[in-house]
């Protein structure tokens, strides 16, 4: 394996609730390299929690604890907010799930790319306006010149996640935490995309995390699965063997995904009796 | 009489005219799907049909009625839409009990409390979601809420736009069951955009394909076991899909 650019250990994010404080994340342990690692599970089950939190991002009342958070030699915990902000611009992307949640809603499309360019890069005043618009076309937006002038409400929600990817990629961050990033994307342009965020971790040794529900884009994509269920991971193993995976709950997320010829009246549903959570 | 039915429909945002010539009839008790390029205009379709996209040309008809370009108050008893973006759509300062039994409130119906409890079962939320906000829910738990809303004034037809993209598989099983169930069980009317064919292949009857604001073909789903498409943007977002891997392994 590649040397260690993340080594997460028992991580817990915890919410108040009525009864008291309950952990989403009950103890999560997981290093990284410069590889794919995908954590798939199902809603609810804290993936999106367990990305946020390597960010220390939790907001309050939400809490969050680790006996190790590691970044490439540094102690995240250990960190001042000010540095961690730092970290964050530069160093550690994420694609939240919601990505017009991300985006100013005041500011145009391009004057957002453009700001994102001035901060990252040393970049000639004259060469911005095509700079963002190779951004675009790099994530495969058609008519790149009309969507620099829309503002966030204007765009598809493919355009919407297409656009996020493309500033999170503008730092080029060492790790990129991608929570659905291409769930909104019809599969062609959903293949060219995450195209262009495997090269980024071939050529540039990028580490990847890529939260997503869709089983079988995780096991093409990624070295690497995590399977989370209520806030712990009940299996890990190589992407190829997924469809080996022998734990129950990963078994029955396999036979809920629909198939493209699919004869099933109705398709298994995993028994929820057991469920906890905030 | 036809569920919905759109002819010669052209939808413009400003100058920039998105969407051209769509003809589809969608039948009473029919799911129907519309795939297609991220950008091709599908949820524009389904929000002119709702009234969201007031600038358009052409014929919109639902359950028989001409849809004007004015607001028109009783529609939401007949079709109702669940929006892509659950995020956005669900208001960040009202709890799911407000969100689920606005809709009642303002149509006067009453048993509001047995009805908000009931629709969250079947959209496999507990109980304790009840009185929560957006922020305290994952993206799945808000988009089941989402549905929740929708599904409380017990529409005809419901216009669905991706409305499990942004769910885990166990969950979209549950949620696609419920629909398929509600359909059968109340006779409901889908429109229904997806980019996931598989889903197309469980769900729906027929399905159009848009391309850059314009339907290139409608085909029944069944097309889907064998890639019998004729139109070639068709064909490659098929094949993208990875096709049939059962009619792969007997060739
Ligand atoms: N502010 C909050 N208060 C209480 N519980 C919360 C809060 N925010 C999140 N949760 C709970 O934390 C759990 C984990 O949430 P998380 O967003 O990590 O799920 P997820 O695995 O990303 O799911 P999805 O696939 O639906 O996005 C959920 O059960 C959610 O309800
Ligand atoms: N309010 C708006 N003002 C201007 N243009 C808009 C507006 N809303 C959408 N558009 C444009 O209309 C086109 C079609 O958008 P639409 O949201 O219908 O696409 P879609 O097929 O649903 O795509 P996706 O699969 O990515 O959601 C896009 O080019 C988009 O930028
Ligand atoms: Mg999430
Ligand atoms: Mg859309």
């Amino acid at each position: 394996m590649t040397d260690t650019l993340l080594d997460v250990e028992n991580l817990r994010v915890s919410f108040p609730t009525p009864t008291g404080r309950v952990d989403v994340v009950k103890g999560l342990s997981f290093t990284l390299g410069r590889e794919r690692l995908g954590i798939v599970g199902e809603s609810g089950s804290g993936k999106s929690m367990t990305g946020r939190a390597i960010l220390r991002l939790i907001r309050s009342p939400g809490r969050q604890v680790a006996d190790k958070l590691m970044f490439d030699g540094n102690d995240l915990q250990a960190l001042s907010e000010r540095a961690m902000r730092k970290v964050r611009g530069a160093r550690i992307s994420m694609i939240m799930q919601d990505p017009k949640f991300s985006l100013n809603p005041v500011m145009t499309i391009g004057d957002q790319i453009a700001e994102a360019l001035k901060t990252h890069e040393r970049i000639a005043r004259k060469d911005i306006a095509a700079r963002v618009i190779e951004m675009l076309e790099a994530v495969r937006i058609n008519d790149p010149e009309r969507v620099v002038k829309m503002y966030p409400h204007e765009v598809s929600g493919g355009m919407g996640q297409r656009i996020m990817i493309a500033m999170m990629l503008i730092p080029q961050p060492d790790l990129l935490i991608a929570d659905e990033p291409t769930s909104a994307l019809d599969v062609s342009v959903q293949a060219q995309v995450l195209d262009l965020i495997d090269e980024l971790v071939t050529n540039k040794g990028m580490g990847l995390i890529l939260i997503s529900h869709d089983l079988n884009l995780v096991a093409r994509y990624c070295d690497r699965i995590l399977v989370m269920h209520a806030g712990e991971v009940v299996e890990s193993c190589d992407a190829r063997d997924l469809h080996k995976a022998t734990h129950p709950y990963t078994r029955g997320l396999l036979a809920a995904v629909p198939q493209m010829e699919e004869k099933r009246d109705e398709l298994p549903v995993l028994d929820r009796t057991a469920w906890s959570g905030t | 009489m036809s569920a919905i039915a759109l002819k010669n429909l052209d939808i413009s945002y400003g100058t920039t005219k998105v969407v051209q010539g769509v003809n589809i009839e969608v039948a009473e008790g029919e799911s129907f799907a519309l795939v297609g390029e991220s950008g091709s205009g599908k949820s524009t379709v389904l929000k002119a049909i709702a009234g969201l996209a007031p600038d358009w040309t052409g014929e919109i008809a639902v359950l028989g009625s001409p849809r004007s370009h004015k607001v028109d108050h009783d529609f939401a008893t007949r079709c109702q839409m669940v929006f892509q973006d659950p995020y956005g759509s669900l208001h960040p300062r009202k709890s799911v009990d407000t969100v689920l039994s606005e809709p009642l409130l303002i149509h006067g119906l009453g048993n509001r409390n047995a009805r908000v409890i009931d629709m969250l079962a079947a959209v496999g939320l507990d109980q304790r979601f009840r009185f929560r906000f957006p922020h305290q829910m994952s993206g799945g738990q808000r988009q089941r809420v989402a549905i929740a809303r929708a599904l409380m004034l017990e529409p005809k037809v419901m216009l669905l736009d991706e409305p499990t993209s942004a769910l885990d598989v166990s969950v979209q099983a549950e949620i696609l069951n419920l629909l398929k169930r509600l359909r059968r069980e109340q006779g409901l009317t889908y429109l229904m955009v997806t980019h996931n064919l598989p889903v197309v292949s469980f769900m729906c009857d027929r399905m159009a394909v848009m391309n850059k604001g314009r339907v290139v073909e409608i085909a029944p789903a069944t097309a889907l076991h064998d890639g019998s498409f004729t139109d070639p943007y068709t064909q490659t977002l098929y094949a993208a899909s990875g096709g049939n891997p059962k009619s792969k392994e007997t060739l």
